[in-house]
């Protein structure tokens, strides 16, 4: 049996690939030999991604997406369908964080993180799924993070979607397992990225030091393990959550 | 141009893998023709595309026969 890690004629959707860990992960399945649709919510996003992807060499194109938006989503795939052919490698990475005390939390910090995290994932999945079963092959893989496991004071909203993404994950894998589509989940912990990068020095410096690698992580390192779960070589791996975080939680 | 029945049955034929001289009018998709959930719901995405319509969620769990998928196809479509 020869394994390969290549993505080549795979067609991928990358959600919030503009920065950090997002557009490390598009630049790796690009690099593996994917087109790569990498999407921002902004059109200077979309076009940064484009730009990138041509410097790098990456066949594909970036493209403006609001992920809490069903037309958008909808009128997405159309275009991607019709220019490039149906995704079969879809990467849910698009988050937001509004973290606060939960005593403190406004409505609307609870309710715009669900819908960006979690529901998300539910409304990007779902329009996916009809081609990959079509196609008998699939990948889905949600970016959820070390917190959605361990708790983060402040972070009630992020890590209730994080461990959500989880759940999400392990029952689409068993509803579409027989049509040679696999789920899983990456949980990156600290990884080096601007979402990271504006907590306050005394919580990072207090967080390496839980860190038993003793160093933040590169988005590439995340991308890595993304890039295997979408080839032939992860083709065995479903329903699970890969926890990526230097040993700072050990699952 | 075959009739209605004809590419009823051979969809049906198709996505569950069964012969086309299996797919009986009365043939209930689950228990004669062995279709789980999932092959159901393709079942109607299939129909959808082959007859260009949207088939609503609540009467797509109606068809659960070749003959109420034929029929559906020409009250909703004849």
């Amino acid at each position: 049996m020869t394994i390969t890690t290549s993505l080549k004629d795979r067609v991928a959707l990358v959600t919030g690939a503009s920065r950090g860990i997002g557009a490390a992960i598009a630049d790796m399945l690009g690099e593996q030999g994917a087109t790569v649709i990498g999407t921002s919510t902004s059109e200077a996003g979309a076009d940064k991604i484009s730009q990138r992807f041509a410097d790098k060499g990456i066949t594909g194109t970036g493209r403006v997406l609001d992920v809490t938006s069903a037309d958008s989503v909808a009128s997405l795939l159309e275009g991607i369908k019709a220019e490039f052919g149906a995704p079969t490698i879809l990467v849910n990475n698009a988050g937001i964080t509004k973290d606060n005390l939960l005593m403190r939390m406004k409505d609307d910090e609870w309710a715009s993180v669900l819908e960006t995290n979690l529901t998300a994932v539910y409304r990007v999945s779902k329009a996916c799924l009809r081609d990959m079963t079509k196609a008998r092959w699939g990948r889905i893989i949600n970016i959820s993070s070390v917190v959605g496991s361990m708790g983060n004071a402040g972070q009630s909203n992020y890590a209730a979607t994080k461990a959500g993404v989880a759940g999400f994950g392990r029952s689409l894998a068993a509803e579409v397992g027989s049509r040679g589509i696999t789920v899983n989940t990456v949980a990156p912990g600290f990884i080096d990225t601007d979402m990271t990068k504006v907590l306050p020095e005394a919580q990072r410096e207090a967080l390496m030091g839980k860190i038993p690698l003793g160093r933040l992580g590169a988005p590439e390192e995340i991308a890595s393990v993304v890039a295997f779960l979408a080839s032939e070589a992860g083709g065995y791996v479903t329903g699970e959550t890969i926890h990526v975080n230097g040993g700072m939680y050990m699952a | 141009m075959s009739s209605i029945e004809e590419r009823v049955k051979k969809i049906v034929a198709e996505q569950l893998g069964v012969k086309e001289e299996d797919v009986k009018p009365e043939a209930s998709f689950v228990e004669d023709l062995g279709a789980d959930s999932l092959d159901t719901v393709e079942l109607v995405m299939a129909l959808e595309e082959e007859f260009e319509t949207e088939i609503p969620d609540e009467e797509a769990e109606k068809i659960t026969t070749v003959q109420l998928a034929i029929d559906y196809i020409k009250e909703n479509l004849g």
